[in-house]
Parts: structure tokens; sequence; C-alpha cells
């Protein structure tokens, strides 16, 4: 029953949206909630593995690079459709996810944490290096007018990213409510307990890295043609991982929605700082607020909530 | 072999600099257990108050780290009290702790990037221009004043920790709390001692690496894998293991950066760091 309901939501937003592109001319709008949908899907992302199994991702720019470059690549060779773009980032989002969790989740997390951050580092050095997607100065990609149906090429990728972060948003959740689910809480609630009653603790977290890497990837892949000029310097911006880990954080991490609800909101309120005040405000306001909520509510506004009404329930 | 002896050279006096920069995150990683993402944000502070007070009055860097070394050391123990009341008292530092420094970090280089904008900065002092050449090898002022301040910190910091009952109490802290209690040491107290000590040495590493070069607020990315692959290799905490993987870090910089480029040398530090962590995670002279 509340799968139907679940699915019967994604379908109307996606309509929604669709239908937004076709009635709405404000080009503006639709850069925004690019902007807001591709920073959902990064934050969906991390909370596969950071929320659900508590290892802390700070790589995450990396895995969105992985995706970013690959659409770069494979574009100047080939010139492939977007599908095979984003299985191919997908494929390799998800290798290197994989990779760094098998390296390293073994040992403490918070060796995971470095080790992630390692990997960006070492990519953006590769890519800086790589003068085939243009090295440090960067690469320009041509995007054609239009496609399908969409009067512009900006509502095409609006209408692709929507799709992609409710398909992120459709894992995520399929991924807490399945058995897979409650091996994760497991694991995050006490590693070696769960690994005593026979989770397997190993697998599970690295089926979560695997996911995330790919998802993160996969978010990566139409920046480029987003911004039409893509360098080191943005692809691996560190905005992109300092919000991944805020958004969860301030919308709450044990739930699938939480990041959806941090994502939308400190997406929105970025959106508009960036344009009344200034980029350097903006990107502290996060950090500030990412800090305030770690230490003041650690369950993120979804917590509070959820406090609020239990208080009212028991006193009712 | 000229070019060889000059990389061997300016490698070791390289990485004797990092051993300052790794220095303080070893007593907060290694000892403490507290994962200070944010330690290099510190260093970049220390770095820009030794251009604002050489920039205003002149007075030589290495001396205004000393001089700021006691404010870190406040600053550092007030960290402590707020990180201890939010996460370690409540078990929650492994998630939450890591994504507080991380966020820390964040705060300082934007605040920084506010402050003093996007420009390179750098300090004057009557050696920084000079070289002194033994044969065909060239030592740079700039860069044997910070490799001889970093070796004496070493120093001073491993002596302090071996030779002191409170630098004792800071090496068993993390290994027994109780143990620490009855012998009459507030293991709290120690501990905020020992981070404020460990970001105290951050405002000194800070007047070496603007002496090295022109700081910008952004730099301290560069340095997270460089302190944490020190700091691993070394194997957490090991004062002496400190010294020696910064110096070989430093080596293996100087070799890739003169025979494949400058541009390759930010991805030695990581490349050493996933190796160690792959083959030998308790590093070089790990305890267990």
């Amino acid at each position: 029953m509340r799968d139907i309901v679940f699915w019967m939501a994604v379908a109307l937003i996606f309509l929604l949206g669709v239908l937004a592109t076709k009635t709405y001319d404000n080009e503006f709008f639709f850069f925004a909630g690019y902007a807001v949908l591709q920073a959902t899907i990064m934050a969906v992302a991390w909370n596969i593995l950071g929320g659900f199994t508590g290892y802390v991702n700070f790589g995450s720019a990396g895995f969105f690079a992985i995706g970013a470059y690959t659409s770069v690549a494979l574009h100047k060779a080939l010139e492939p459709s977007m599908l095979v773009l984003l299985l191919v980032a997908a494929l390799l989002g998800g290798l290197v996810g994989l990779g760094t969790g098998y390296l390293t989740l073994r040992l403490r997390g918070v060796y995971f944490a470095i080790a992630t951050l390692a990997m960006a580092i070492v990519f953006e050095t590769f890519v800086t290096n790589w003068q085939y997607v243009g090295g440090a100065t960067g690469a320009y990609i041509l995007t054609p007018e239009t496609v399908l149906f969409f009067d512009s090429y900006i509502e095409f990728l609006f209408a692709l990213m929507l799709f992609l972060a409710l398909g992120a948003v459709a894992i995520a959740r399929h991924l807490q409510i399945s058995r897979i689910g409650k091996g994760l809480a497991a694991v995050r609630d006490d590693e070696i307990a769960a690994e005593c009653t026979g989770v397997p603790t190993l697998r599970l977290k690295l089926v979560s890295t695997t996911t995330m890497g790919a998802l993160m990837a996969v978010a990566g892949v139409p920046y480029p043609f987003f911004v039409t000029y893509v360098d080191p310097l943005s692809a691996f911006n560190l905005v992109i991982a300092v919000n991944a880990i805020a958004m969860p954080m301030i919308g709450g991490t044990a739930i699938w929605y939480g990041p959806v609800v941090g994502a939308l909101l400190l997406g929105s309120i970025q959106e508009i700082a960036t344009v009344t005040i200034s980029s350097e405000v903006n990107v502290l306001i996060v950090g500030v607020l990412l800090v305030t909520f770690i230490m003041v509510a650690p369950q993120g506004i979804v917590g509070l909530i959820r406090d609020c009404w239990r208080r009212r329930h028991k006193r009712g | 072999m000229e070019l060889f002896l000059n990389a061997i050279v300016s490698g070791l006096l390289l990485g004797g600099f990092y051993a300052a920069v790794a220095l303080g995150l070893a007593i907060a990683f290694g000892q403490l257990d507290i994962v200070n993402i944010a330690h290099p944000a510190f260093v970049i502070v220390g770095s820009y108050v030794a251009y604002m007070v050489n920039s205003r009055i002149g007075l030589d860097p290495v001396l205004i780290g000393l001089l700021f070394a006691p404010v870190f050391f406040v600053v550092g123990g007030a960290i402590y009290r707020v990180y201890y009341a939010s996460f370690e008292r409540t078990g929650q530092e492994a998630l939450s702790g890591l994504a507080f420094f991380f966020g820390l970090m964040f705060i300082i280089e934007v605040l920084l990037i506010m402050i003093y904008g996007v420009d390179y900065r750098l300090v004057a002092a009557p050696y920084i221009g000079s070289t002194w050449r033994f044969g065909p090898i060239a030592v740079p002022l700039r860069m044997l004043v910070p490799f001889v301040t970093a070796l004496v910190m070493t120093a001073g910091v491993y002596l302090y920790l071996s030779n002191t009952f409170t630098g004792r109490a800071i090496l068993a802290v993390s290994q027994d709390r109780l143990a620490l209690r009855l012998m009459g040491a507030d293991p709290i107290k120690i501990k905020q001692l020992a981070f404020g000590l460990s970001i105290a040495t951050a405002a000194l590493a800070g007047a070496l690496l603007i002496i090295i070069g022109p700081v910008e607020p952004s730099m301290n990315r560069q340095y997270i894998g460089r302190v944490f692959a020190i700091v691993v290799l070394g194997g957490m905490g090991s004062i002496g293991g400190t010294l020696v993987a910064a110096l070989i870090l430093g080596v293996a910089e100087s070799f890739v950066a003169t025979f494949y480029g400058p541009s390759w040398a930010p991805a030695v530090a990581f490349g050493i760091l996933l190796i160690t962590l792959a083959l030998r995670p308790q590093g070089l002279f790990g305890r267990y």
C-alpha cells in the first residue's frame, strides 16, 4: 500500500516537472532547479553510505567528477547518447566506490573517510595532467539546440535531472526498507554485534559504497552540458563535497527522505543567497549551518519534527 | 647526478618542514584519537597571523609563530571543550566529529577568503632571498630556516612527551583512561592540554609555511593529504615515526617534481597514503 502511494507520488512529481517545462518560460527557474536537483542526488547518494552505515565520504566531488569527465571524454571521442554516458559513468563510479571500499572498509571508519579524500585528489591530479580532456585549462562542450520535444536544452536537462533524482530517492528508499537496510542499520549501530549475529557486514558496506559511487557519478554526467565548460577546479569543487555532507546532516541522516528535505531547503537558500548576496556568504552559510546542526540537532530537521510530534502526542 | 643530489637535499629540507605541519595531527589523531581534519586550516591561520604582524611591524616570522603559539594553545583547548561536550561525551565522534572538523575547516577557509581575498600573501625576512652553496648543492635559506626550526620543535615535543608527567599522561590517555585516573590525572584535562599543544604547533608551522613561499586560503587542502599520509605512515602518533615519514614524503615529492613535473606532486602523498592503508595500515612504526 505504501509502495503504491510512493510510486504514484514519484510519477506525479515527474509529470508536474515535465508540465512545468511546457508552461513556464523563465529559464532561470530551470537553471536553479537543475542545481537543486543535482545537490539532491548527491545528498541522497551520500546518505546511502553516511547515514545508513555511519561511514563518512569526503570525496563526493571525486565521484561527481568521474561522471563529469566520463561525459567530456566520451562526448569528444564518440558523441554517444545521454543514456550510454549515464550507464558508463554509473559503472565507473560504482567500480571506484567498490575499490575504495574494498581497500579501507575493513579498517576503522576514519581511514575510509581519509581514503575518499585521497581518491578525489589523485583523480584531480590525473585529470589536470590529462590533455585529451583539456588538462588544467578545461574543455568546452557544445550542446545541441533542442532535444526530444523540449523547447530548449536546459528544459531537457531539468527533466532529466528530475528523473535521475527521483530514481536516486527510490533506490535509497528501497535500500532502507528492504532486508539490506536492516543489515545496514545494524552495521551503523554496532558493527561488531552485527558481525557476530551473522550479518555479512563487509558485503553490505560494499553494496552501499558501490551504489553511492554509481549515483554520484550519474549526477555528474549532465554537468558538462549544463555549464558547457568544465575544468578540474569546478568539477572537483570542494563545495560539492561539503554540500553532499551538509544536506543530509541538516535534513536528517536516519531516514531516506532526510537528505531530500535538507537538499531542497539548503539548495533553495543557496540559489537565493548566490543571487541576492554573494557566493562566498552562501558558502559560509552552509559551513555554519552544518556545524550548528551537528552540535545542536544531530538528528537533523526530520528528527526535530519527529521529536516535537512525539512530545505533543504524549501530552494529548 | 647533480640533479639527483639536489633533489635529495631539497626533499629532506621539505620533509623536515612537513614534520612541523604533521606534528600537531600526530598528537591529535595519533594520541588523542581526534580526527582533526581542520589541522592544515589552522596552519594557514598561523601563516596569515605571521603575514599580518610581519607586514605591520616587520617582526621575524619564526618569532611571531612562537609568540602566538600560546594564543593558539588556548583556542585549541577551547575547541576541545566544545568537541568533548558535543560529541565525545555522547559517543558520536565517529560520524559527527568528523563532519564537525570538516565544517570548521570550511568556515576557516571562507572567512580567510572574505577577509584577505584569494591573493597570495608573503612575508619579508632578511634571510629569505639568500642561498648557501656547498659545491654543486644549493641550500636556499628560506628552506633551511623552516627545516631547522621544525627539527627543534619536533625534538622539543618529543622530550616533553617522554620526560614530563603530563607528557607521559598524554601518551597514556588513548591507551587506558581508567589507569590514568587512578594515577591522579583527569583524562579530559589532559586531552584538553594535548589538543591545545597540537593547535599551538600549527602557529609555528604556519609561520614556517609562509617563509617557504606565498600562501593563499585554499592551500590547506593540499596539506590534508600530506599530513594524514605522514601520520598514518609514521605509525599514528609516534613522534620519531612522524619525522621519518615526513622526510620520506618530502624526498618522494621532490623526486616526482624533479623528474615528472611539479603538477604530479600532489598525488604523491595520497598515493603513499592509499598504499599504506592497503598494505600496512599500522604504519612503519606502528604499535600493533
